[in-house]
Parts: C-alpha cells; sequence; structure tokens
C-alpha cells in the first residue's frame, strides 16, 4: 500500500533534529517510524507519522522545508530471502530503489518502506508477489 | 636601487608642474576624442582651457566603473583601434566584463612602472624571477613580466596552479625572486616546508599584490621563507600592477605621480580628504593614450602622506589600505561583487536569492563559501537531488566567478533578513589582520 511519508530538511548543526521532534510532539503527534539520511552537511529526516497532514504544516509554520512523499509500505515474513526476493523483483524490473527503512516488526513479519524509481509499478509487481502479506 | 631617479626624487613643486601640464594635455585630448568626457564636461560648464593646473582638478567631474561598463567595450577609448596594441578585460558586476586598452606606449610607461616597483625590491639582472600570477586576461601576469623583463630579470612565466612545478623550478633554478598573491605566496611556504625544501632555496625577494594583505602576513612570509616581501598595488584600469608599491622601509606605498594623480576623497561628501585622513583613492591618468581616466573612483579606502621618505623618494605614498567603500571582495585576487552572486543564483530560476558569502583562509588560501536556503520547492527527500542542486548551484557560481566556490545549503529563513542593505558578506579573514 502507498502511505505518507514526511521529509524534512535539517542543517547538520546541533539541536536541529531536536527541533524537529519537539514540534511534532507540541502538536500530539507520534513518529512511528523514521530514518535519517545524511551527507556531510545537511540531512533529511524521513517519518512515518500518525498524522502527515498536520505534520507538514506545523514544520512548515516553524520555518522547516518539509514535504510529504507517498511511499510503498509492504510486509514482508521473517524468512530467509525474503528481501533478496523483493528486491530481486524490482531489479528485474529495472525499478531502483532509492532508498528504505524498516516501519516496524511483529511476529513472524517485518513492515518496511520503500521509494521507489516507479512506486506504481513496484506496488502493482510486488502485490502479485507471494511474499507479500499486505 | 632607485630605477628613476629624475621622476622618483622630484621637488614636489617639479612634480607639480609636471602633474599640471601632462593634466592640461590629457584633459585638452580627452575633450577632443572622447564623447564622454566632452558631454560631461559641457554638462558642469567646463571647457579644456579652464583646467591650469593641478588646482583645479577638483572641477573636473568622476568617472567609475559604471561608466566603463556603460560604454563598453570601447567607449572611453582616446585612440582610433589601429593604435590599440594590447586589451586586457575583468570580470564585472553583471558579467559584462571591463575592458582596457593600451597603445604601444602605454604598454612602455606600464612596463617601466613595473620597472620601477622591481628595483624599488632591489631586484636586477642577476635576479630570475617566477612570475606567478595568472596570465592572461588578468592584467597580474602579463604586467609583472614585462616589467621584469624590462629591467633584465630573467623571467620565468609561471602562472598559476601547478605549485610542485614551481617549488620543483624555485630550487632547480636557483630562483631569487617571485611575484604572486599574498596568500598564494605563503601557501608556497608551508609546501617547500611539508617537502623539507625550506633550505634549499635561493629566495630572496618576492611582489606580493592582487589581493589586500597585512603587516603582519607581510612579517610572516618573511620570517617563513627568510626573504624581503614587497607590496604592489594597482588596478586594470588605472595600467595594471605597479600604480603604486612601497620601498624597504614599508611606510606606504610609493605612487608613481609622473603618470597618475592621486587624490583621496570623502566617498559620501565626496570632498577633498586632508593628508593622512582616510577616504576614498581616486586618480588621474595623465600619460596613458589609449584609455586616459579622469579621476576615476578606485572604492580602495586609504589615505596620502606627501612627505619626502628615507629612501629618497618624494613621490606620495598611500597607506595599507583599509578596505572598501562599495562591497567588493578580492578572492585570491579575483574581484568578487556580491550582486554577482545574487545575478548568477537567479538566473538558475530555482533557488532563493538569500545567500550568504562567507570569505575565509583556509591553509593560507582564500576560499569562498556560498550559503544557498533550500527553500520548500527545491527540497527533495533524496539525498542525491539535494546533492545534484548543490552541483548545478556550485557550476553556475564558478562560471560566473571564475573562481572555485563551496556551496553550502541551509535551512530556509536561516540567513539573516535586516532591513534595508541585506547583509551578505562575513569576511573571516578581516580577523587574521
Ligand atoms: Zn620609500
Amino acid at each position: 500500500m502507498f502511505i505518507k511519508q514526511l521529509s524534512v530538511f535539517v542543517e547538520n548543526i546541533p539541536g536541529r533534529l531536536e527541533r524537529v521532534s519537539e514540534t511534532l510532539m507540541d502538536n500530539n503527534i507520534n513518529i512511528e517510524s523514521f530514518s535519517l539520511a545524511d551527507s556531510s552537511e545537511f540531512g533529511v529526516f524521513r517519518m512515518i507519522v500518525s498524522n502527515p497532514d498536520l505534520g507538514l504544516k506545523v514544520l512548515k509554520k516553524e520555518g522547516f522545508s518539509a514535504m510529504l512523499t507517498d511511499v510503498l509500505a509492504i510486509k514482508i515474513s521473517q524468512k530467509p530471502g525474503t528481501l533478496h526476493k523483493v528486491l530481486k523483483r524490482l531489479y528485474d524490473e529495472k525499478i531502483s530503489v532509492e532508498y528504505m527503512y524498516t516501519l516496524s516488526t511483529s511476529g513472524d513479519n517485518t513492515s518496511i518502506i520503500m521509494k521507489l524509481s516507479d512506486l506504481e509499478k513496484g506496488l502493482k509487481l510486488l502485490i502479485n508477489n507471494d511474499n507479500i502479506i499486505k | 636601487m632607485i630605477w628613476n631617479e629624475s621622476k622618483e626624487c622630484m621637488s614636489r613643486d617639479e612634480i607639480i608642474n609636471l602633474q599640471s601640464a601632462r593634466l592640461r594635455k590629457t584633459v585638452d585630448r580627452v575633450y577632443h576624442n572622447v564623447e564622454f568626457y566632452r558631454k560631461k564636461m559641457q554638462k558642469v560648464g567646463l571647457e579644456p582651457a579652464d583646467i591650469r593646473g593641478i588646482e583645479d582638478i577638483k572641477r573636473l567631474p568622476f568617472t567609475t566603473k559604471e561608466d566603463l561598463r556603460e560604454n563598453y567595450p570601447f567607449g572611453l577609448f582616446a585612440v582610433p583601434q589601429s593604435q590599440v596594441v594590447r586589451l586586457h578585460a575583468s570580470s564585472g558586476t553583471t558579467g559584462k566584463a571591463t575592458v582596457v586598452g593600451y597603445t604601444r606606449r602605454d604598454i612602455e610607461i606600464w612596463q617601466e612602472c613595473v620597472t620601477r616597483v622591481l628595483a624599488m625590491a632591489n631586484i636586477g639582472i642577476n635576479d630570475k624571477i617566477q612570475v606567478a600570477y595568472g596570465y592572461g586576461l588578468f592584467t597580474g601576469g602579463l604586467g609583472l613580466h614585462y616589467g621584469a623583463e624590462n629591467l633584465g630579470s630573467t623571467v620565468i612565466p609561471m602562472s598559476v596552479g601547478n605549485t610542485a612545478k614551481l617549488i620543483d623550478m624555485m630550487e632547480d633554478f636557483n630562483v631569487t625572486a617571485i611575484a604572486c598573491t599574498p596568500s598564494y605566496l605563503l601557501h608556497i611556504a608551508e609546501a617547500l616546508e611539508e617537502s623539507g625544501k625550506l633550505d634549499k632555496i635561493s629566495l630572496k625577494a618576492a611582489i606580493c599584490g592582487a589581493e589586500p594583505w597585512t603587516e603582519n602576513m607581510r612579517k610572516e612570509i618573511e620570517a617563513k621563507l627568510n626573504i624581503k616581501a614587497y607590496d604592489i598595488y594597482g588596478l586594470s584600469e588605472i595600467i595594471g600592477p605597479g600604480v603604486a608599491a612601497d620601498c624597504q622601509f614599508h611606510n606606504g606605498l610609493h605612487i608613481y605621480e609622473d603618470h597618475f594623480i592621486p587624490e583621496i576623497i570623502n566617498a559620501d561628501t565626496l570632498e577633498s580628504c586632508e593628508e593622512d585622513e582616510v577616504g576614498e583613492l581616486v586618480f588621474t591618468t595623465i600619460t596613458k593614450e589609449a584609455l586616459p581616466l579622469i579621476r576615476y573612483r578606485t572604492k580602495d579606502l586609504t589615505s596620502i602622506n606627501y612627505d619626502p621618505c628615507e629612501c629618497g623618494r618624494t613621490i606620495a605614498r598611500i597607506s595599507r589600505f583599509k578596505g572598501r567603500s562599495d562591497d567588493m571582495l578580492i578572492i585570491r585576487g579575483v574581484n568578487v561583487f556580491p550582486s554577482q552572486v545574487e545575478a548568477a543564483l537567479l538566473t538558475m530560476g530555482e533557488v532563493s536569492p538569500h545567500y550568504m558569502l562567507i570569505v575565509d583562509r583556509v591553509n593560507n588560501l582564500d576560499v569562498l563559501e556560498v550559503q544557498v536556503e533550500v527553500e520548500e520547492r527545491f527540497f527533495s527527500d533524496e539525498i542525491k537531488k539535494l546533492e545534484s542542486l548543490n552541483k548545478r548551484i556550485r557550476n553556475v557560481l564558478q562560471s560566473a566567478l571564475g573562481l572555485s566556490v563551496k556551496v553550502k545549503l541551509v535551512e530556509p529563513k536561516t540567513i539573516e533578513r535586516s532591513q534595508g542593505k541585506a547583509k551578505r558578506v562575513i569576511d573571516k579573514r578581516k580577523n587574521l589582520v
């Protein structure tokens, strides 16, 4: 399924990430999962939050550059080789993974977030795959 | 040594007489040959005959870099193209270059001035000099080259860029003198230190200019390399390097007053300053043929002193530069205006015009960092897209400024907005004074 991810630009200076989390907390928004991608001077803080639209609004109000992006959330079973099957299938169809990270793990399943070069095609491809539960 | 005693050691009266005669001739020539000057003089009701001597120079209108730009490329030239033997150009604020031209006689005057500078630094026919200024449209390389050849020294036209080769040749050729920017010389000193060659070289003098430097930097260069370092000043509009330079007493830079009349004015009121009072340096060229300039505002802040110098020269001296009356920066010898950065960023159409220039000196080399705000519409959740934005900005700026630039993407609204004139520059080099 598609899910809205909240991304925000943060400079590599002390206190900036904390300012993001504080802003979300003050607005009662829960961060369900996140990944921080960094270069030497800046980072992109990507989050799955309880209320992405509100999250975007309040971060912008705080002066951050933020955006919502559709990403793919898929659930795979906790067995050797399942992630490999997903990636191989994408690779075979020449769909590249821009980035990915874990959303949650519960029981035998792991939910992962993926940004693909072609989200629609990726979704169709993976939905017909035995390994994808959701 | 004093290369041209008859011109460098005249009495004040002799200088004034010579300047007055040459000024009258110059004014007469520009009035008849350059429409721009004729119109400007007519506008204030001046005729050439009204200028009887240098006491009347204040009646003449000023000329600015904008005038040169508006008359691009050859509008202010006072001779037909057939008499112009050389053109040089420097980058301008709006992308259009400032073009300067020389007749054969102008080139001779220029090399005479540079020769005087080198002789003042005790350089002579037995010296081998590496000219490590850029060769090309920039006046630094060819200016020093011709002056040193005219003096009879052995010239090694290094230009800039290959420090390893420069150091090898300095050792192998027993080079005794070098002409380059002071920051580059410090860089060379460090490279010599690292390669353990400091005591293998025969260097004894350096002619440094094209960027502001301090007395402390001079002392550091002299101590590190065990040489004498001299300050040379010039600007392409006036002639190039060699308009002024300091002698072994380092008590201000001697101006070659037989070719250039200096004035110091208050940049706001445009009134003349007293002797030793800091103001904007203004030059009138009185021998140049191709591009004579009347009361050209250099925007450089300094003061002037007319006392004869311990070295025996009587020509006036200007003090070390105190800054600029505009916002121009000199970075590695390249003139940079913040407005150039703004214009370049705006051509990209995708970045905000909120930027900040941070100039610093790292390992003795000037570095320019341009901070640009990442606005909403350029933000991407993908690092590689942001990095490619950074690279595009860097390419645009580098080609606009002719200088390598480090670009830093910063969060929106983090660059200070101020009422009126925005603060665009943090020059950390100033702390090094
Ligand atoms: Zn002197």
